[in-house]
């Protein structure tokens, strides 16, 4: 069964190559409009998946659904997603033109029209000047954006990128990912995209499932997998995350009191996790929740005494490490330089970190 | 650019043996060959004063035009023959072997490394009038008496040289399929088109470039080939090459062996050209 | 459709025809040796026994031995020549800035291609010319010009597949170019070398045109064969003959290609 929003619905589809699982149950609905990321490390199934939507690789069992319609047995050339290749796959025996207007063919256009779809996709990808240009001659933005007008010029239902902006430079990179947020606005079709840099993923998308080892470990939305993580691994793929061990001592109204090592006692939200007093759980802190002080500060709820080890100044944002006795790893604190910064001051001094109760995120798993 | 202009010498520096060689044995030997194809014979020594009555008995004189034309249309016809069968056995291997590419490369080459001669004889062996086909066929009752176009007929000169030269025409061929990025079938799938499509808007345009050098490997060298003609070819299948030969050999007569050399060269050369021409005017038309 | 890659699937078709093809490919030189051990004068169906005469009767020819001893000659001299040159040649190609390379790489190539026969006549005509005498000499000479693209061919690969840093950290760690070579290059090019030589050999040893147009009164083993062919009561040792050079050449291209096959691997499959 399928939501009744959903436009592509994965259902129980696994995927072996030989013995290798590389596709583990997944079941997920992405909903029409959407901008939808697969985020993962390397060999954690996302292409995979994103072939399986295109066509490339055949599901071993479960199905896929694209608007209603089942997938199974439908070969890539007669689905109506279209993809954008990591490397762009332009062809490169066609010219800038030809390459968009490939995929026509089949629609038996007056040669009028399909000149007109292809400047229109032209002006859309602001390359209008190139149409004659041999497309082994453009650089890898451009390209990249040819690509983008090959498939988008055949009205897909879903566009499918894999990766596209993992070849570019970072300045250029995040030039298209502004440019590509806001052609998925103007074009309105469903985009899958899949990226393993985090960043990306959180400036483009609607929705993101972070995968991990064939399966997905959370989709939420930027702020909901940055800010209410369900898990260590996801906690620490998206941004830095500082880890504490504790133990639950009492619950009460969706809040817990947690004793956490080198911290001391805590109040947390924990909504609705079945929690028990005697469990131990992981206590989550982003670096930027943490007020790093000289002394002890008023007005925040949980402040702690450490020792400033190392420092890292990044312009807009300092980086501090902090050892607090009892906790194992350094915690990493960020601040935002505000004013003008001075000189990090000699290391190996006594700090505070303060930090209150919204800050902190509470996971089952140790 | 100082260290650049060093490099370029120590780069010819290394070269330089087989440059020298390679002078010696192309250069030099041609260059000789053009002069005497404008000498003339006496008895076993030659006229040196320069003239053109070779060239002008070469084409005067129909048969040795018929002969050039028999031996370009038969080697012609090799090469397509050969070009044809060897590109699905190239694509093959390009796309559907995963494993052990290189065992099939090497049994594909194999036959090329070894003696030509005896790849010739074999199938003198399999042709022949008393030969494997005939004496089977006869043995099974199919025919009474041998076939006798088999041997020393165009089509065995043919068959053999296509036979002969397979191997060289599919590694070019193989190298640019193999060299053709699996994304681009991919995007062209994903762009709508079926295999036979896809097949002929992508990957045979790609692969062109190795078509045409295969095509190019093929023809050159078989418009000069004697020995299949005088093993197989009987009086229908004698070609320009037996004709050189023999002006070196039997009727000694060296400088018009050397003018019909220079003809021959000359003409796969225009042939060539022309054919480097077309290719790359079709190419601009269809892209 | 089911399992697998959609641009992967298996073609049965292809698949057969491939299989044909290696068939058609090696049957017509597979009779050689068959009808080699056939008890009789005639090259023909059916078989009649089986015998190891013609074998036997090889081995009493005096002429066939000069003729096989003349061919070992010819090919270990021009291997090992045509390797030689080629090591630096295909150093020079792929490691170096080279001006010219495209017209340089192929003029050398063009023994590949033009007709052998034309090769033949003009260094004929070239030695007649100079008054030196027809021999062994002057085929090894015609030999190594015809076997140079070969051992060049089969070594650019192998330089090309490994990085030319490696080289240079040998520099940088302090060896002239000379040890650099002998401690780096050499071993990383050596089964090029190796297979170099195995291939120019067989090609030299199979060799037929430029031995025709070349050899004086000593024979190579191609030309010997040559010669027989005229006499129908030849046929059956000639047969043997052939697939003894058969089995030897095929035995040496194969371990030649084997022992190169990852500088192949390198340049077909690195894409």
């Amino acid at each position: 069964m399928t939501q009744d929003n959903a436009f592509i619905s994965f259902r129980n589809v696994n995927k072996f190559f030989g013995k290798y699982q590389a596709i583990d149950d997944v079941s997920l609905d992405i909903s029409h409009g959407e901008f939808f990321s697969l985020l993962g490390s390397s060999g954690c199934g996302k292409t995979t998946l994103l072939r399986m939507l295109a066509g490339f690789e055949a599901v071993s069992s479960g199905e896929i659904y694209i608007d209603g319609q089942p997938m199974s047995g439908v070969p890539p050339h007669h689905r109506p997603v279209n993809m954008v290749f990591q490397n762009y796959a332009i062809f490169p025996h066609l010219n800038v033109r030809d390459n968009i207007a490939y995929g026509l063919r089949k629609q038996k256009l007056s040669r009028a029209k399909r000149n007109d779809m292809v400047d229109d996709m032209l002006e859309l990808i602001k390359l209008p000047e190139y149409g004659d240009h041999k497309a082994t001659q453009l650089s890898g933005g451009q390209r990249q954006r040819i690509a983008l007008a090959r498939a988008l010029i055949l009205k897909p239902k879903v566009l499918l990128l894999d990766e596209p902006l993992g070849a570019l430079d970072k300045q250029l990179r995040e030039q298209m990912q502004l440019e590509l947020r806001a052609l998925q606005k103007t074009v309105g079709i469903t985009f899958v995209f899949v990226t393993h840099d985090q960043e990306e993923a959180l400036t483009l998308s609607d929705r993101i499932a972070v995968m991990s080892e064939g399966r997905y470990l959370q989709v939420d939305t930027p702020t909901g997998l940055y800010e209410n993580p369900v898990s260590r691994e996801v906690a620490s793929f998206i941004g830095t995350m500082n880890f504490f061990d504790g133990t639950v001592t009492s619950i009460k109204d969706g809040n817990a009191v947690i004793k956490v090592d080198g911290l001391g006692e805590v109040s947390a939200p924990v909504g609705t996790m079945p929690l028990m007093a005697g469990n131990t759980v992981t206590v989550a802190i982003r670096p930027e929740k943490f007020l790093l002080t000289d002394d002890k500060p008023d007005g925040l709820q949980y402040s702690v005494k450490g020792q400033l080890n190392n420092a890292a100044y990044l312009g807009e944002r300092s980086h501090y490490y902090v050892s607090i006795e009892g906790v194992s790893q350094p915690t990493a604190v960020s601040t935002q330089n505000r004013g003008r910064t001075k000189e990090i001051e000699a290391q190996n001094r006594p700090v505070w970190l303060s930090w209150d109760s919204a800050a902190i995120v509470v996971l089952k798993d140790v | 650019m100082m260290l650049q202009k060093s490099e370029t010498l120590r780069a010819y520096s290394l070269l330089s043996p087989t440059l020298i060689i390679m002078a010696i044995g192309i250069l030099v030997p041609f260059g000789i060959l053009i002069v005497m194809s404008f000498w003339t014979q006496v008895g076993f020594g030659f006229d040196m004063t320069p003239t053109v009555a070779n060239y002008e008995m070469a084409t005067e004189r129909p048969i040795y035009g018929a002969l050039l034309k028999r031996s370009l249309w038969m080697s012609g016809m090799a090469t397509v023959t050969t070009v044809l069968l060897c590109y699905p056995m190239a694509y093959f291997v390009a796309f559907h072997v995963h494993r052990n590419k290189m065992l099939w490369i090497v049994l594909m080459t194999l036959p090329f490394w070894t003696s030509y001669l005896l790849r010739v004889f074999a199938w003198k062996v399999v042709l022949g009038y008393d030969g494997v086909i005939n004496s089977a066929l006869m043995n099974i009752g199919l025919i009474e008496k041998p076939l006798e176009f088999l041997l020393y007929s165009q089509a065995a000169v043919i068959i053999t040289l296509a036979h002969a030269w397979a191997a060289f025409a599919i590694l070019p061929m193989y190298v640019s399929l193999e060299k053709i990025d699996r994304s681009l079938l991919e995007a062209a799938t994903d762009l709508g088109d079926g295999p036979v499509m896809r097949f002929l808007r992508i990957t045979l345009p790609l692969s062109l470039p190795g078509v045409m050098s295969a095509t190019l490997l093929i023809f050159i060298p078989t418009t000069g080939d004697y020995i299949t003609p005088a093993l197989l070819g009987g009086p229908d299948g004698v070609m320009i090459g037996n004709l050189i030969q023999k002006q070196f050999g039997a009727v000694n007569n060296w400088p018009m062996g050397a003018t019909l050399a220079i003809i021959l060269m000359l003409s796969i050369a225009m042939i060539t050209l022309v054919f480097l021409f077309a290719t790359n005017f079709v190419r601009k038309r269809i892209s | 459709m089911k399992s697998g890659t959609y641009i992967k699937q298996v073609n049965r078709p292809l698949q057969f025809y491939a299989v044909l093809f290696l068939i058609v490919l090696y049957v017509p030189v597979l009779f050689l040796p068959l009808f080699s051990f056939n008890d009789s004068i005639y090259v023909k169906f059916p078989l009649k026994g089986f015998t190891f005469q013609w074998y036997i009767e090889l081995l009493d020819r005096e002429p066939v031995w000069a003729a096989l001893m003349n061919s070992i000659k010819v090919g270990v001299t021009t291997s090992v020549i045509a390797t030689g040159f080629g090591v630096f040649a295909a150093k020079a190609i792929t490691r170096y800035s080279l001006p010219g390379r495209g017209p340089v790489v192929g003029f050398i190539m063009l023994p590949l291609v033009v007709p052998g026969i034309i090769f033949g006549v003009a260094l004929l005509v070239l030695l007649s010319q100079l008054g030196i005498r027809l021999s062994l000499y002057t085929v090894t000479a015609g030999h190594i010009i015809v076997c140079l693209p070969f051992a060049i061919a089969t070594m650019i690969p192998r330089f090309e597949g490994f990085d030319k840093s490696v080289e240079e950290a040998s520099a940088d760690l302090g060896e002239n170019a000379w040890w650099t070579f002998w401690r780096i290059t050499f071993p990383m090019v050596f089964p090029g070398i190796l297979a170099s030589l195995l291939l120019t050999f067989t090609v030299s040893f199979d060799e037929f045109i430029m031995a025709f147009f070349l050899s004086g009164s000593d024979a190579t083993l191609p030309m010997y064969i040559w010669g027989q062919l005229r006499f129908p009561q030849a046929f059956p040792s000639i047969l043997a003959m052939a697939s003894i050079i058969l089995a030897i050449s095929f035995i040496l291209v194969f371990l030649g290609q084997w022992i190169n096959r990852d500088a192949h691997s390198n340049t077909f499959e690195s894409k």
